[in-house]
């Protein structure tokens, strides 16, 4: 196995803790206007995010930072070719930090209001345009000899594609849900829980109508499923880690370590997914629609060895120091949120 | 529309605007740490308030910095293609260093900063504050390893087969201590530290002139007033005139162009003031004599390059270059002498709490900080030009090749409305704050500071429960009656009334003091 097949995995880990840990929190932006009806009920949904939502942030600038260093050329490619749709994830991004940290350091009502749609509106965008993006590759993206991107920001926008936006939204909105379970009290908490099970039903409906039309369509992607049994294990799993979420919301109850399995499920579900996807694509990171022998691959897309061992080192070292404060913060937060004075 | 000229001003224009914030990460974080300190020491609780008070604006300048600085990272790839597929081995490995040593570090302590005032004891809340800033300074010296590799690259081949050409990394370690960084980093180091303890003095000035909280402010700017001193002095005589002993030896032509020297000369001045005409090619003002050469040679009578023994295709443009260069060095003893000035007030008979003249002058000491900051990194920006990689690639062959100038014009446009709308948005809110000054402890304090775990045993040992009382159950012991859904709606929660404090601020929250 070459370096750049490790890293191949390793990029994918990187992508699972983003949506497992930003997935949560983007979820409770999309929710924020469903289920929050009174200003303390938004500081709560807020308050529950607050100390964790810039660290899981990070992932997505890792994410970033790991396919510059390791595959430059998708980074190149990828950027520039989806310039508008990375412009419009700038601004949700900066619009929802922006708008967690002044909401409530301001009284009135009008200023609050605003910035809840502000948060709501950036958190939605925000994972319509990543699914979006994701469903381009997995659909495969114009690229040509020299590795550019000829697609327009409305070529973008295929319906095909846009049903992966949606499906992650309601993904996102699922995970939120449940870091919510754990987080709420009260009728917030109550409202949340009877809400779950509509979510559950809409995600499994997406999921179904993704899988039915990728198999319809003979995706690249499908074929390594349909070549051997051994890959279907991942989505099989994620199905069942899915039934555990619906089992744990149905039969639970506030504070009997039901809604902390089920947050763990919803979690096992996204990394699941996301290997099947990884498993899907490899070894091409992005396919090429003019010609096949323009795709980038593990083999032609990645760095050089010297660098792929320097990243391999900082990882090694810097990972572990992650989880350690990672886990820290979340430890000494854990436990109901609640609402401060001159916090969130 | 030309997509590399749009591409050059938005980068330009967001990284200008983004940078206004992490030197006050760097220097008012240093500040807290001092400020933390002494509160351990003299248990005096005018620092704990203070300190309350300061990690409310450090969250919203911090806040401001983390929105602006993903953008960066996106548009290297988004405009910059070309130069990202180049430099990808390089300079994407240190990004990726930054964020796993230091974005990181600054995630996972910045909630602990926040609000460990009612959830930590004095020391952790301290050793969070310290996190956060060592976070800070560690991401700066992260990219000022990778810039400083794009004006000094080496440790590196570059490798044409397979296409495209890039730089492939031979030496980690060439890569990472090429000849300007150490020098430029505490030079950007110094001048973060002369920002954020001029920040603290602005305020604390500001309040002695409107008599508000007097004897916070007095002490506030007590503390900070020898570390400002100190920072502007260090830079004056060490750290830059060090840049210009490291651009003399690495980058000769960006030393010329700053001082717009056309000729090689010996006893070279330097300029205070003054215009270049390129045309005539010649830089006329006001100079100091053979200054240049000093700061370059530390010898008066040796010979300074000039700019037409270089090949004349390679310059930056000279005059823009010589204006901002000269907005930075003209700005550094400024400061260091409102320090000095505030320092000589301060020691004969506290004169500087009744001296309107110089208070005013730490108002403005941080604006000018702020743009000395600024105008150094225009100069070591523009001077690099027409390289983006310093004699190595052309800028104009970074730019992403399919790239529509429509698209950029677009881009460029909405960042200008939106950080327009942020940056009225930060400065009413830091505005307020400040208007407002540092709330009374028992405002803040919710919980008794003896209460709170204040080692790591403590922490892991007892259940920290957030602010306010302790709360009516334990979170995941006693299940809570379940609630009926329906009829729950109308009704407040079972225990609201249990913990009136926490609900009852947030209506007339900050407004009140």
């Amino acid at each position: 196995m070459s370096l750049a097949e490790i890293w191949f995995g390793l990029f994918i880990v990187i992508v699972a803790g983003y949506l497992i840990l930003d997935g949560f929190d983007l979820g409770v932006g999309i929710l924020h206007l469903v289920v929050a009806r009174t200003d303390e009920d938004r500081r709560t949904m807020l308050a529950s995010i607050g100390p964790v939502w810039d660290g899981n942030a990070v992932w997505l600038v890792l994410t970033g930072g790991v396919l510059f260093a390791v595959f430059p050329l998708v980074y190149a490619a990828l950027f520039s070719g989806f310039y508008m749709a990375f412009m419009l994830v700038l601004v949700c991004l900066i619009f929802r930090a922006i708008a967690i940290e002044f909401r409530s350091k301001e009284p009135g009502s009008r200023w609050r209001t605003g910035w809840d749609l502000a948060f709501a509106g950036a958190s939605t965008g925000l994972a319509l345009l990543l699914g979006t993006a994701f469903g381009n590759i997995v659909q495969g993206v114009p690229l040509d000899s020299a590795g550019n991107i000829e697609m327009s920001f409305v070529d973008l926008l295929n319906p095909f594609a846009l049903l992966f936006g949606v499906t992650t939204v309601v993904m996102f909105a699922l995970h939120g849900s449940l870091y919510l379970l754990l987080k709420t009290e009260g009728v917030l908490h109550e409202r949340i829980r009877a809400l779950v099970p509509r979510i559950i039903v809409l995600f499994v409906a997406l999921i179904a109508l993704v899988a039915g039309v990728l198999f319809l369509d003979d995706r690249q992607i499908i074929h390594k499923f349909t070549h051997d049994i051994w890959p279907l294990v991942f989505p099989i799993a994620a199905m069942v880690a899915l039934y555990g979420v619906w089992r744990m919301v149905r039969d639970g109850r506030d504070g009997d370590g039901r809604d902390l399995r089920a947050f763990v499920s919803s979690a096992l579900m996204i990394g699941l997914l996301l290997i099947a996807g990884g498993i899907g694509l490899y070894p091409t990171l992005l396919i090429s629609t003019t010609d096949a022998a323009y795709s980038l691959t593990t083999a032609n897309a990645a760095s050089d060895n010297n660098t792929l061992v320097v990243c391999l080192i900082v990882a090694l070292i810097g990972m572990p120091f992650v989880l350690l404060y990672t886990s820290g913060a979340y430890y000494i937060f854990r436990g109901k949120a609640h609402v401060e004075s001159g916090g969130y | 529309m030309d997509p590399e000229l749009l591409s050059r001003i938005q980068f330009a224009f967001t990284i200008s605007f983004h940078f206004i914030f992490p030197p006050i990460s760097m220097g008012l974080g240093l500040m807290l740490v001092a400020m933390g300190i002494v509160y351990i020491r003299t248990k005096d609780p005018k620092w704990r308030q203070m300190s309350f008070f300061w990690v409310k604006i450090y969250g919203i300048v911090f806040a401001m910095g983390v929105a602006t600085g993903v953008v960066q990272e996106f548009e290297f790839g988004m405009n910059w293609a070309d130069y990202s597929r180049f430099v990808g081995n390089v300079f994407g490995s240190l990004l990726a260093a930054e964020g796993v040593f230091a974005f990181f570090l600054e995630g996972g302590f910045l909630g602990l900063m926040l609000f460990g005032g009612n959830r930590l004891g004095p020391r952790l809340w301290l050793f969070s504050i310290f996190m956060v800033t060592f976070g800070a300074h560690f991401s700066a010296l992260w990219i000022l390893m990778a810039n400083s590799w794009m004006q000094t690259p080496e440790g590196y081949t570059i490798a044409q087969d397979p296409a495209p050409a890039r730089a492939v990394m031979t030496s980690f370690w060439d890569v990472v201590f090429t000849p300007s960084f150490i020098p430029r980093l505490l030079h950007v180091w110094d001048a973060a530290w002369t920002t954020g303890s001029a920040f603290m003095l602005s305020v604390s000035a500001w309040y002695l002139l409107k008599k508000r909280n007097v004897d916070l402010a007095k002490a506030n700017l007590k503390l900070a007033l020898p570390f400002f001193i100190l920072f502007g002095v260090a830079n004056l005589f060490m750290f830059g005139p060090n840049m210009a002993i490291e651009v003399t030896s690495q980058q000769p032509l960006k030393l010329a162009s700053m001082e717009g020297l056309w000729q090689s000369t010996s006893c070279a001045p330097m300029f205070l003031l003054g215009w270049v005409d390129v045309a005539t090619q010649t830089t006329s003002g006001f100079s100091i004599p053979c200054l240049l050469s000093f700061l370059a040679y530390q010898d008066v009578n040796a010979t300074v390059a000039g700019i037409n023994s270089f090949a004349p295709a390679a310059t930056p443009p000279i005059n823009l270059l010589f204006q901002v260069y000269h907005v930075m060095i003209n700005l550094a003893p400024i400061l260091a002498g409102i320090g000095v000035l505030g320092g000589i007030w301060y020691v004969w008979k506290r004169r500087i709490f009744q001296s309107r003249f110089v208070l005013w002058l730490l108002v403005l000491s941080v604006f000018m900080g702020e743009m000395a900051i600024t105008a150094g990194w225009w100069t070591a920006e523009i001077g690099r030009q027409p390289w983006i990689v310093y004699n190595v690639l052309h800028t104009a062959d970074g730019v992403s090749p399919l790239l529509s100038g429509l698209d950029v014009a677009l881009s460029l446009g909405l960042f200008i409305g939106l950080y327009a709308l942020l940056f009225l948005l930060f400065l009413f809110l830091l505005n307020r704050k400040i208007q407002a000054g540092p709330e009374p402890l028992e405002a803040v304090e919710t919980v008794a500071v003896s209460s709170l775990p204040d080692t790591f045993r403590e922490v892991f040992r007892k259940r920290p429960h957030g602010a306010g009382p302790p709360p009516p159950t334990e979170p995941d012991g006693t299940p809570l009656p379940q609630v009926d859904t329906a009829a729950a709606v109308d009704q407040p929660p079972a225990d609201l009334d249990q913990a009136p404090a926490d609900l009852n601020d947030d209506m007339d929250g900050e407004g009140r003091s």
